[in-house]
């Protein structure tokens, strides 16, 4: 049985929603009723069937039009794809890496032929259907990693590794948490970090970064991330705040069961074996408030972690002209009962 | 001294003499007397193979004569650092091997000299810097991308596209600049003042 892929808008009229059972798939964050920065890295092994761990790229409902959101980005901003010169064999790479896996996971979507270096993909929900040489640039339309992640739901960025650091050297970015990779491009782990409160302090970063360079080819990572989102918006860019900053002074007790939105990511880390690099896909999950209190033990625990979260988070993460309608919304679901622990609805 | 702000901005240290025979300096304004304060304890004959370039904007003819009896093998001066970059990128691109680079005054000085010294592949370990003088910072935009030179006040107004940035910590070495972020986007009549703290 295959994806049945919805038409819909990250943008203007927001017809984004997610179906019931995208609802219960949702990656919610939480495994307790608070949050704080924590090195929380565990091993990328598949999940139960159906979830979003089923898979090491996950594939939903939304790709093909986040995959036409993707495009409507770049056709504006060229600057969110960008590799610097030494990276295009870790674009070989992280082609490989996707082709194969999405090739492995959904056969009825996605085909690979391989013979030698003649490559046959097929994209069957986007209609594309090419013949390539691997490693010879000029058969594809555009670079590897640019051709592939505009097949691939979520942003990417290639870590290279060299003097015990990690450089973001390459990347595409159009669903991002309020970040510029072309600000961002060249930095190390601890540069582009730079502006995350608290987590330098605790070591945080220290210790995720020893465990980062230490990942070996087929054993990938993850970790999750989380913030909110005003609309269903993918491009929640610095280069385009200035025109979606206003959606944060819309929201009142009416709108916010349609109009806020948790915002997850799911980062991965993967060893890539040619160019001994290390891809981080961050894939972005968007829930609106109506349909995370589908689920009580949710709705709960949300309304919990946002009523407690630290001033300097709720700042960073941008959240604080809206939480107190959302923190009033959310109190309607919370009874005071206890919370099971895992991430899990009941 | 500037605080320690931020880990994406660098941190500038003090000139001292390195060994070797070629060195290039590059300065302006205040940062003239990095140069001289470094010159007296460096041995004897330490100025014979070296290159001076320097912009002295507001310090007119303050530092010129001093600088020019160290008695350098080159001495420049330019009216400007976007004047002396191209010199620059060609005296880097022609440079002896063990150069020694030494980068002095304010922080878009020092921030693009070190952008065009690593691309004509000049090792960030051979390159020294100091910070003196105006915490004036250079601004990108990061709406419309581009860069407002001398920035002094928090919010500033982008010299391109004129919306008000607020102007972060967070800083590119690639681009030589800090981040410009609107500050009213949210709301777009809020107006704060502009403060002169970046001085
Ligand atoms: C190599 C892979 C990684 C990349 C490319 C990456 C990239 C980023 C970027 C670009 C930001 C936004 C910073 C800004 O405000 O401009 C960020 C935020 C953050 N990163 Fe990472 N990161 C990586 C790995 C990790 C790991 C392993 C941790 C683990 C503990 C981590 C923890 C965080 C935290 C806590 C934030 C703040 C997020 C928030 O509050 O919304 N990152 N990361």
């Amino acid at each position: 049985m295959g994806i049945n892929f919805r038409k819909e808008t990250f943008r203007d009229d927001f017809t984004f929603r997610n179906s019931p059972e995208h609802i219960r798939r949702f990656p919610f964050p939480f495994h307790e009723d608070a949050y704080m920065y924590a090195v929380n890295i565990e091993p990328h092994v598949p999940g139960p069937k159906g979830s979003v761990l089923e898979h090491g790229i996950d594939v939903d409902e939304h790709y093909v039009s986040e995959m036409h959101d993707r495009a409507l980005v770049l056709a504006e901003d060229p600057l969110r794809c960008q590799s610097l010169p030494h990276m295009t064999l870790a674009g070989w790479d992280l082609l490989e890496l996707l082709m194969t896996s999405k090739a492995e996971s959904y056969p009825e979507h996605f085909t690979l032929n391989r013979d030698g270096d003649k490559w046959h993909w097929i994209n069957r929900p986007l209609g594309i259907d090419d013949r390539f040489t691997f490693g010879d640039v000029s058969t594809l339309p555009y670079g590897p990693m640019e051709y592939i992640t505009r097949q691939s739901q979520g942003d990417f960025c290639i870590l290279d590794q060299r003097d015990g650091n990690l450089w973001m050297d390459a990347g595409i970015v159009t669903t991002q948490a309020d970040w510029s990779l072309d600000f961002d491009i060249g930095m190390n782990f601890f540069e582009w970090h730079a502006p995350v409160p608290l987590a330098h302090e605790k070591g945080i970063f220290t210790r995720a970064l020893k465990f980062l360079t230490n990942i070996q080819q087929g054993a990938p990572a993850r970790r999750l991330n989380w913030t909110m989102t005003i609309n269903p918006r993918l491009d929640t860019s610095p280069e385009n705040y200035h025109k979606w900053g206003t959606d944060r002074a819309t929201v009142t007790p009416e709108n916010v069961g349609q109009k806020v939105h948790l915002r997850v990511e799911l980062q991965s880390f993967w060893r890539l074996p040619r160019s001994n690099a290390l891809v981080f896909p961050i894939r972005c999950y968007l829930i609106k408030m109506d349909e995370l209190v589908t689920s009580p033990k949710w709705a709960r625990r949300f309304h919990r972690v946002l009523r407690d979260l630290p001033t300097e988070l709720a700042d960073y993460k941008g959240l604080s002209r809206y939480r107190p309608t959302v923190l009033e919304w959310l109190s309607q679901y919370d009874d005071g009962a206890a919370t099971s622990p895992g991430f899990g609805p009941d | 001294m500037t605080a320690k702000t931020i880990l994406s901005r660098p941190v500038y240290g003090t000139l001292s003499p390195q060994p070797g025979k070629h060195h290039l300096f590059i300065a302006d304004a205040e940062g003239a007397a990095a140069i001289l304060d470094m010159a007296n304890s460096a041995p004897a004959g330490f100025f014979a193979d070296a290159h001076i370039m320097f912009v002295p904007g507001a310090t007119g003819t303050k530092y010129v004569e001093p600088l020019k009896k160290l008695q350098p093998a080159q001495f420049y001066e330019g009216p400007s650092i976007a004047s002396a970059l191209p010199r620059l990128r060609q005296t880097l691109a022609t440079a002896h091997m063990g150069l020694r680079v030494y980068l002095s005054g304010t922080e878009g000085l020092i921030g693009q000299a070190m952008q065009a010294a690593l691309e004509a592949g000049i090792d960030h370990t051979s390159i020294q810097t100091e910070q003196r003088g105006s915490l004036a910072r250079r601004v990108q935009c990061v709406h419309c991308k581009g860069i407002t030179e001398n920035v002094t006040t928090q919010p500033a107004t982008c010299s391109h596209c004129g919306l008000l940035l607020l102007v972060r910590d967070h800083y590119s070495r690639r681009i030589a600049a800090f981040q410009g972020v609107c500050i009213n986007a949210e709301d777009p009549t809020e107006n704060p003042p502009k403060e002169e703290i970046f001085r």
